[in-house]
């Protein structure tokens, strides 16, 4: 059937334009770009700030254009002058209450705030008065928030209360006083957060960012007496480039790997190689627990923000989850114990940095259970955005680098290690392995397309051995809730889970460089940047965990097998049940 | 539950019992004193005084007399107010201690208490109620059984055609026959903006959905105006009929009343009148044994100017922040819980009943051409009659402040009247021949509003009074849109300034390009109304927004850091008064001499100025 | 005259198991975010403000987040977060009231008290309001104390009142 279209003037030109269309998305195919700043698209399209409106005529005041669906006829301006006076007085007035010191903001040169008021050559704020004053709150691990800079625009609320179901922040008050907080303006640290940083990812502005620690990993990397070593996540290595003007999706592994060198750790590490050791431990505790019919569906455990919203919202439901930690504290373990011992480097002086698209790990890595022997698996974590930083500080070329290996040992991994970066992929990972180890072949059919794509619950029905095992793949918190939901009420027929707290996955993490709402309607990010580790894998010459050398070699050397007793002490770990609010 | 037959009983019966309520030459022996229960009255004692007049009935064993309470009579500056039928006798400002004397002299030995009868501004003494000069220009159709009955009794509104209209819709009537009633009789919303309201309904029905919606809205926020809680107190039953006609037109089963927590005796009227009604069966399952089944519930509001706003309302019933939501769509295709919902103010369902009753030709008679009907308004400030009125559309300001209000007390001047609370505009002495109606208003930079009318002596600072509605919007605006949480803040610190005095000109200008843009870009209509009060003191008093920025200069002594106090030194015969009631000692002179102030002492306090017999202070 | 009705509850650390009170609320309503509104209005009836520790214990039985109750409570402004004075004097800022010169009332009740609206002085005896209409335009302007209205009010009249209450 061919679809209906509605054909409008705006500004002087005929658009044709599908039913459903906004006035916005309309004025885009014909080369208008009306501004916008509360707008995000499929999250907040609420037309509270008031920069989108436009004039219809025949109507009565101005329209929302974000919101606005195009109707036959209509006839649209989007910059009379009445239109750009009142949009030029609501940008002063937001600019009138907002601590205007961009040079030292963490979003300078990537602020939506900023680039508005550039772009409508703003030199003086004529509204001053009143300027709302909010403490900063930095004692969450993983969130900085810094109301100073908010305008209200409610990206945020939208993100953590509807895309996550979450609800840690909201808009309190009213008229000038409103503003965005948690109950009674306690930390997020204090309340029902749970670090996923997708908040980060939607604001605008600098009023929400990572808790930053680089300045701590400069320090060690001074020191001549600790032995740094850095891992880099695998959604890192497809996001880092775009901080440095490439496309989104560009795989930069080397470039990546040359510029950790250059900053001066001693050893550059792949997360991946963890995430192998991960896909070892979770096959076979999935294989033990599926043969004795022991708590299923078992749970993925790699997301932390995920792991923090289970123990607060579903405590009766841990038994469900693995055991097993997440690739970079498996491989953080590791590094302090086998690899320690084996180049006779004392455990105390090794400083390890996890470089992650995710500032939940920030929290994570604190967890009292990642320590062994009283020493934390990993020293700091840093997102793929502080290391853009990093590098940018050090004066290095980013683009211009030669690209580098990861070092050895822990610089070997698989395909299967890669896709760990996007929803479906852990699943992936994990199933290639089990069919190996239950049929006791080597398998050819390695790719679960069931799996793979943005949705964000993905169910299948595979078969393995002669076995139908029910698999689902669920991102984003609110998609968590609804399969923990099922779960409870003993609806559901699965066997494994695989759950990330980011939509889309850890390459949409809230460490992530930060897009803006204009490039977030216009390109699908998570597609290109899960390609991209699609890619990766497709181009690995081994693309099953359980095949790498390095693995092999380790479990042969030092772990025994999986579930071994010291793999039990080293790559596991367990959870507890967590208050939601510590008022 | 009650047959139609019932009803029909208890109507006859009961209206025979209550003829002497409207009847002065009614045959009766009985005689029944009315005390006004309404807010006001209240306030002032009014339920002691029913106490009272109970227990000396019983005292003295009389019997054929009835104490009623009743909703309000109007004048509440008057209040507490008794009025004893059949004969109408009306008695102002009565205490319990007046009770005895009300019994002993006018019932017992049927002679008035001269002392307690109301005096017209004259000071000549009106003894009935209807002589009374504020009640001649009224004509009451939303206020027709406030104050004449109780409204804590079902059946005494059912003695008044209560629930007529509605066995007749129920009965007899098409859902469209209604609209077209309705439509005809050309009435429009009473809340502020005067959307037609057969219209409203007729869209609300034309959206197809099992379940949908009939609300009232009887979040009366703006300060100063009291029309919605007096219906309430006074006749809610009126409000149910009304409500329950709408949903059948519109296909609705479930109803809401959205009322203010701060009103206690209006949310506890309309509670008892709802369990009366479900006892009757008016409301609830199959109506007059019809198929047709409707029930209301109150949902109390909890301090939010902004939900009155119709769409802030809904959220605030679904259990969130008052926060209005973008139009369109609008409540009748997607209202509560996304359902096709209808919202009409308190003012306009009390006066369905009455025009499916009387036709829409009686209604279309009253009012001016595109405004029919009447509009209740609360009439306050510096008038002698405060009070709630009722008056025909077109009725003049001059006639409402003059003729009904009884002009301004202490001689002083009429300086302008304010309609339409925060959102409207101030009306000054050269358009008080204005009609009131819907365009007139609008035409003149104010609107109707719900219904507030504050009249304003010459003692009043435009500045300040443009400051004071400014004040109210910023801590009422819900923070949603930008223009509305910012700007308006922005608005309220420029006046702050300019009657702080440290004005510019060049604020003005700000002021006003401020306002015009926080106008077309906000949200809601409390965004986009916001700026009236300065927008039309601006117009009308632009002079003394100048004053204060150029001049530095506030005539009327309310900006203190501009106001000068001066002695006249002609008028002044050296009393000493004024020296002796200053608080800081700021007025020198010696004894028997012409005294002087000292500016730097004085703190504008305005003691001497209401201490000095000559009037020489100023 | 009524005093306001006070409960001592420990408050914040959510140790507090749910009173007689809160759990007959839980059984009269549903625990549907809809019923929000009324049920804070009941708790503010009762309580005398909306306490911490029940807004946790709605939040768990309304499954809404704190921070959107939170948000409801900060939004509407008969709630209030801290219990108020034994008498709470609240002042007519109203349209008619302030005509008649009911700032001057609200401006001597600060200067008095040495409190902002809103506020609680600390010995926990008097609080400050201010209100839009409480409908006695006729007594203009008024004040109330506890709910009891005091109209045609005067800054004497209002020092009398005080200068009663405090002795």
């Amino acid at each position: 059937m061919k679809e209906e279209l509605i054909t409008l003037t705006i500004d002087g030109q005929e658009v044709k334009a599908k039913k459903g269309t906004t006035i916005l998305q309309a004025a885009k195919t014909v080369g208008i770009d009306i501004p916008t700043l509360c707008f995000l698209k499929d999250i907040n399209e609420v037309g509270d700030c008031r920069m989108c409106i436009v004039e219809i005529e025949g109507r009565r005041g101005f329209a929302t254009s974000c919101i606005q669906k195009v109707e036959e006829g209509m006839v649209v301006h989007t910059n009379t002058q009445n239109v750009s006076e009142a949009r030029r007085v609501i940008l002063d007035l937001i600019l009138s209450n907002h601590h205007r010191d961009c040079l030292t903001c963490t979003r300078n040169g990537n602020c939506e705030l900023q680039q508005l008021a550039k772009k409508f050559n703003v030199l003086d704020i004529e509204f001053e008065g009143e300027i709302s004053e909010h403490e900063i709150d930095n004692l969450s691990p993983s969130i900085v928030r810094d109301f100073n800079k908010c305008i209200l625009c409610r990206r945020c609320v939208a993100t953590c209360k509807n895309v996550q179901e979450i609800g840690a922040i909201d808009c309190i008050n009213r008229g000038f006083e409103s503003c965005i907080s948690t109950v009674g303006n306690y930390s997020l640290n204090d309340v029902n957060c749970t670090n996923c940083g997708q908040c980060i990812q939607s604001c605008p502005t600098g009023a929400l960012h990572e808790k930053e620690t680089i300045d701590d990993v400069w320090m060690k990397l001074k020191d001549p007496d600790t032995y740094v070593i850095a891992q880099t996540a695998p959604a890192v290595r497809v996001a880092l480039g775009e901080e440095f003007g490439m496309d989104i999706g560009t795989n930069v592994t080397g470039k990546m790997v040359t510029a950790l060198q250059r900053l001066g750790f001693d050893k550059v590490f792949d997360t991946n190689t963890g995430a192998d050791f991960t896909i070892m431990e979770e096959a076979n505790e999935f294989i033990e627990r599926f043969t004795e019919n022991d708590n299923l569906p078992m749970i993925t455990s790699c997301s932390p923000g995920w792991v923090k919203y289970i123990e607060m919202n579903y405590p009766e439901l841990l038994p469900h989850l693995s055991t097993c930690k997440s690739p970079h504290q498996m491989l953080g373990s590791l590094l302090k114990t086998y690899y320690a011992k084996k180049e006779g480097i004392n455990p105390e002086k090794i400083y390890v940095v996890s470089i992650m698209p995710c500032v939940a790990k920030k929290f994570e890595r604190q967890r009292p259970e990642m320590k062994n022997n009283g020493l934390c698996d990993v020293d700091n974590v840093i997102t793929t955005r502080e290391l853009s930083r990093m590098i940018k500080q050090a004066n290095i070329e980013f683009e211009n680098l030669e690209e580098n290996k990861f070092d050895n040992p822990m610089g070997e991994a698989t395909g299967a290690g890669a896709i760990f970066g996007t929803t479906g992929g852990v699943m992936e990972a994990a199933l290639r392995t089990a069919q190996d180890t239950l049929t006791g072949k080597d398998l050819d059919k390695i790719d679960f397309e069931q799996v793979r794509g943005g949705d964000g619950i993905k169910k299948a029905t595979v078969n393995i051995a002669g076995k139908d095992i029910n698999v689902v793949a669920a991102s984003g918190l609110a998609n968590a809730k609804k399969i923990l939901e099922e779960i409870k009420e003993g609806k559901a027929d699965y066997q494994f889970v695989e759950i990330m707290a980011c939509p889309g996955g850890c390459v949409m993490g809230g460490g992530q460089p930060i897009k803006s709402s204009k490039i977030r309607s216009e390109v699908d990010v998570r597609k290109l940047r899960a390609d991209a580790l699609y890619s990766i894998d497709e181009k690995s010459t081994i693309r099953k965990s359980h095949e790498n050398p390095v693995v092999k070699k380790i479990y042969e050397e030092y772990l025994e097998k999986p579930g071994s007793y010291r793999a039990e002490k080293l790559l596991h770990t367990k959870y507890q049940k967590r208050e939601k609010y510590q008022l | 539950m009650k047959t139609i037959e019932e009803l029909h009983k208890i109507r006859k019966d009961k209206r025979e019992e209550l003829d002497l309520r409207v009847n002065t030459k009614s045959d009766t022996r009985e005689k029944h004193i009315l005390v006004c229960h309404g807010t006001g009255c209240t306030s002032s004692k009014s339920p002691e005084i029913l106490k009272r007049f109970r227990e000396i009935l019983k005292e003295k064993d009389i019997k054929n007399v009835r104490v009623i309470k009743t909703g309000c009579f109007g004048l509440c500056a008057k209040g507490p107010i008794v009025i004893i039928r059949p004969e109408d006798t009306f008695y102002a400002m009565v205490t319990p201690d007046d009770c005895e004397e009300i019994i002993q002299t006018h019932i017992i030995e049927g002679n008035k208490v001269e002392r307690l009868l109301c005096k017209d501004i004259d000071g000549n003494v009106v003894d009935r109620l209807d002589d009374l000069a504020f009640y001649k220009k009224q004509k009451r159709i939303a206020l027709k059984n406030c104050g004449v009955i109780n409204p804590e009794e079902i059946d005494e509104y059912i003695a008044f055609d209560g629930y007529l209209a509605l066995e007749k819709v129920l009965t007899e009537m098409k859902p469209d026959e209604v609209i077209n009633i309705i439509k005809e009789s050309g009435i429009r919303g009473r809340g502020g903006a005067g959307f037609p309201t057969g219209k409203k309904w007729e869209l609300t029905k034309a959206y197809e959905d099992k379940q949908k919606y009939v609300v009232c809205n009887a979040d009366e926020g703006d300060p100063g105006a009291f029309m919605d809680r007096s219906i309430l107190e006074g006749d809610p039953h009126s409000v149910l009929e009304a409500m329950a006609i709408a949903g059948y037109t519109i296909g609705a089963n479930k109803g809401f009343i959205y009322v203010r927590a701060e009103y206690p005796i209006a949310v506890q009227r309309l509670k008892i009148a709802i369990s009366q009604a479900r006892d009757y069966g008016i409301l609830g399952k199959n109506i007059f044994g019809t198929d047709f089944s409707f029930d209301i519930e109150i949902r109390l509001g909890a301090g939010a100017f902004v939900c009155g706003e119709e769409t802030a309302l809904l959220e605030s019933i679904e259990g969130k922040r008052g926060q209005p939501r973008l139009k369109p769509p609008y409540p009748a295709e997607h209202g509560l819980w996304g359902k096709p919902t209808l919202i009409n103010n308190v003012e306009t369902y009390a006066n369905i009943a009455q025009i499916i009753l009387k036709g829409s030709k009686w209604y279309s008679s009253i009012g001016t051409e595109n405004s029919k009907g009447t509009k209740v308004f609360a009439l306050g400030g510096n008038v002698n009659n405060i009070g709630l009125v009722e008056v025909p559309m077109g009725t003049t300001l001059r006639e409402i402040v003059y003729d009904i209000g009884g002009g301004i007390p202490n001689g002083r001047d009429f300086k302008a009247a304010q309609t339409g609370g925060p959102s409207g505009g101030c009306i000054p002495k050269e358009h008080l021949d204005t009609p009131i109606d819907y365009e007139s208003l609008k035409e003149i930079g104010s609107m109707m509003g719900s219904g507030g009318l504050i009249v304003m002596d010459d003692t009043k600072c435009m500045v300040s009074l443009a400051k004071f509605y400014l004040e109210f919007t910023v801590s009422e605006s819900c923070g949603k849109c930008t223009p509305c949480r910012i700007g308006t803040k922005r608005m309220l610190e420029i006046l702050e300034k300019l009657c702080n005095g440290e004005g510019s000109e060049s604020d003005i200008y700000k002021l006003e390009k401020l306002a015009t843009n926080i106008q077309k870009s906000s949200i809601c209509g409390l965004g986009q109304s916001a700026p009236n009060p300065v927008i039309s003191t601006l117009k009308y008093f632009r002079d003394e927004f100048k004053e204060h920025a150029i001049d530095k200069e506030c005539k009327t002594l309310e900006c203190k850091a501009l106001s000068k106090i001066t002695i006249d030194e002609e008028k002044c015969k050296g009393c000493g008064l004024c020296q002796k009631h200053c608080p800081v000692n700021a007025i020198e002179g010696e004894a028997r001499e012409k005294r002087t102030i000292n500016q730097e002492k004085c703190i504008k306090c305005g003691t001497c100025l209401a201490n000095c017999p000559f009037h020489a202070i100023g | 005259m009524q005093e306001n009705n006070q409960k001592e509850q420990k408050c914040c650390c959510g140790e507090e198991k749910k009173d007689k009170f809160l759990e007959e609320l839980f059984s009269t309503y549903k625990p549907i975010k809809d019923n929000l509104i009324q049920m804070l209005n009941e708790i503010q009836e009762h309580y005398g403000y909306v306490p911490m520790w029940v807004q946790k214990e709605l939040s768990e039985f309304l499954s809404v987040p704190m921070a959107e109750i939170y948000g409801v409570v900060t939004f509407y402004s008969r709630f209030s977060l801290k219990p108020k004075g034994k008498y709470n004097i609240s002042v007519c800022l109203g349209t008619a009231c302030f005509v008649k010169g009911s700032q001057k009332i609200m401006d001597r009740l600060l200067e008095r008290l040495k409190i902002q609206p809103g506020e609680t002085t600390p010995d926990g005896k008097f609080s400050i309001e201010e209100t839009r209409c409480v409908g006695a335009c006729g007594l203009a302007p008024v004040f109330t104390i506890n709910g009891e209205v005091y109209g045609k009010a005067t800054v004497q009249k209002l020092d009398q009142v005080l200068d009663e209450l405090m002795k």
